[in-house]
């Protein structure tokens, strides 16, 4: 059994463990600060898969997750659910390319600025549309889906989105993505398709986030264009995986987590200086831990194995 | 005829602050996404003077010209030099001025909201209308429109037709060649960076003597500059102040015609007719 392997039952044993916590007395309580605390790291996770190796900050997350939102909301009596999740997988790839078709071939700040508006620019749509041809501003959601189940799919996404991640990493595409990363110049001339490659991670991460916001469309029950489409998610999942790092597949997990949990300690407490918090935050990251959670966990690492080789020899 | 002029008066602001993002980003080389907070804070001295002291709101000027200034020249200095330094490559400075300017825009919406709270504000003053090709229009629309022009037309010549304004133009061309013949760019970068944090809480000042503002609406403004940026070609006065016209009309146009909520959505067709088509701006030149 090789390394790999390995690696792989543990995550899945821990899985198995995670997928318990439903069964928890009290379990209401657990639920409801695990549920948003998986549901970024799907997000954190799947947003450093672009934006760790290009280095292009998208800020569209909401957009995506908004849309995902809204497919469910709109066809849920009409269509069957998980054709609702893979419709919404495919149109939040589908505007991704489009976004990344315009944007992606120019520089950092065209695409940073056009994904800044790109939430707000489908929300005045949406809200236009409702208006004036959808009669009411929101949208009912009623299933029987509980709590519970979104935790699973929550779940089972986080994994998929993890294996996809490592297949990448694997792939003449992750290979690619990181010379881009590297030098993009080098990239151009050694024949990748560098727009193309781009085009293409920019996609996963944007199914991903409209699969997550349609999964957790059904939690908030009344649906309207202000809440779907909240910028602040995107900067949120933005400072999260930048927190825990973006060079590792399992950094933005070690920032999700702690971010996720003093949030909701920051939102209860002090309510009226999030946006204040969140400023510092960025800051903090930005001049203190460019590396994040996973950079300083690895430089420890090495300081102790030096520390450790000294000690032996 | 009424829309157009209407979207003129509106766009001439819009230049305003636009110019003032073209010098920062065109000079220093720093994307400033707290530039709309710089026209928020702007926009609270006016408020602060109208209505606290009962005062015309350009008598702020007084210390919004200065606060910007020093306020942007420390921020350049404490805030985006260490990253400047850092940087190994222009992509890595880009990434992190970003985001450093991104922190700094919602610590300062923070405490905007901590003092003055989350309501809108506004102030009346010279809302006389004054009459122009048939139709009205309020005073103090005109009134901005002509301190637009007067900022702009004043920095347009200092920086074509004097000698510390040539210095600017050459780091905006090319840094190390600048740096070759004895300006120094650290230095008057900071300089540019400064001046065009003053300039955007003019234009701040200037737009709070006719529209209602919140703590929060810095961010809608940053990006209309943007737009407005990269439309007229980075560091092009002149292509900024028509891209600013282009966009005040067309805006105006979709309020009036199609829903005022729609108004970033045409800002944004915009942006995306340049980046297909145009994207080195409307009078740059093709680069690669």
């Amino acid at each position: 059994m090789n390394q790999s392997t390995l690696r792989w039952l543990l995550v899945l044993a821990v899985y198995g463990v995670l997928a318990w916590v439903p069964a928890l007395p009290d379990a209401g309580g657990w639920l409801s600060l695990i549920v948003p605390m998986t549901m970024y790291i799907a997000l954190a996770t799947s947003w450093a898969l672009f934006s760790g190796p290009t280095h292009y900050i998208s800020l569209a997350t909401a957009a995506f997750y908004g849309v995902g939102t809204y497919i469910l909301a709109m066809g849920i009596e009409a269509v069957p659910y998980p054709l609702l999740l893979l419709i919404a997988a495919l149109a939040g790839a589908v505007l991704a390319a489009l976004v990344g078709w315009a944007t992606l071939r120019l520089s950092g700040v065209y695409f940073v600025i056009f994904t800044l508006g790109l939430a707000e620019l489908i929300r005045q749509v949406v809200t236009w549309l409702q208006n004036n041809f959808g009669g009411s501003r929101g949208k009912y959601v009623f299933t029987d889906i509980t709590e519970a189940h979104i935790y699973w799919q929550l779940l089972a996404l986080t994994l998929i989105v993890f294996f996809v991640g490592w297949l990448i990493q694997r792939s003449r595409l992750g290979f690619a993505i990181r010379i881009i990363g590297g030098d993009e110049t080098v990239a151009k001339h050694s024949g990748i398709h560098v727009a193309g490659a781009k085009i293409a991670l920019f996609m996963v991460s944007g199914a991903v986030a409209a699969v997550v916001g349609a999964i957790l469309a059904p939690r908030f029950v009344y649906i309207e264009p202000a809440m779907a489409f909240n910028p602040q998610l995107s900067f949120m999942v933005a400072i999260m995986a930048l927190l825990g790092g973006l060079h590792r597949l399992w950094g933005p997990l070690m920032g999700a987590i702690p971010f996720a949990l003093v949030w909701e300690f920051i939102a209860a407490n002090f309510p009226e200086q999030t946006t204040l918090l969140m400023g510092l935050a960025f800051l903090a990251v930005v001049f203190y831990i460019p590396n994040g959670i996973a950079g300083v966990m690895e430089s420890w690492h090495r300081k102790l194995r030096a520390n450790q080789e000294v000690d032996h020899g | 005829m009424q829309i157009l002029i209407t979207g003129i008066l509106l766009g001439g602001v819009y230049a305003i602050i636009a110019v003032g993002l073209s010098l920062q980003y065109g000079v220093a080389r720093i994307m400033n996404l707290a530039l709309g907070e710089m026209l928020v804070a702007g926009a609270f001295a006016a408020f602060w003077f109208a209505t606290a002291q009962a005062l015309n709101p350009y008598w702020a000027l007084l210390v919004v010209v200065p606060g910007g200034f020093i306020a942007n020249w420390l921020i350049y200095q404490f805030l985006l030099r260490p990253l400047v330094r850092r940087a190994k490559n222009r992509g890595q400075l880009e990434v992190d001025s970003i985001l450093a300017t991104f922190g700094l825009s919602f610590t300062l919406v923070g405490i905007f909201l901590w003092i003055f709270g989350g309501q809108f504000f506004n102030y009346s003053f010279l809302s006389v209308p004054v009459e122009l090709f048939d139709s009205r229009y309020g005073q103090n629309r005109v009134l901005a429109f002509a301190m637009a022009v007067l900022i702009c037309g004043a920095l347009w010549i200092w920086l074509n037709h004097t000698r510390s304004g040539l210095a600017l133009r050459a780091i905006s061309v090319d840094p190390k060649a600048a740096s070759l013949v004895a300006i120094d760019v650290e230095k008057t970068s900071a300089f540019a960076f400064a001046l065009g944090g003053a300039v955007a809480a003019t234009g701040g000042l200037v737009l709070s003597t006719f529209l209602t503002f919140d703590a929060s609406i810095g961010i809608v403004f940053t990006l209309k500059a943007l737009i407005i940026v990269i439309m007229g070609g980075v560091g092009d006065i002149r292509g900024a102040v028509v891209a600013a016209l282009v966009l005040g009309i067309t805006e105006t146009l979709v309020a009036r015609l199609i829903d005022p909520g729609l108004t970033l959505a045409a800002a944004y067709v915009l942006f995306l007719l340049i980046l297909l088509f145009r994207p080195q701006g409307l009078f740059g030149r093709s680069q690669s």
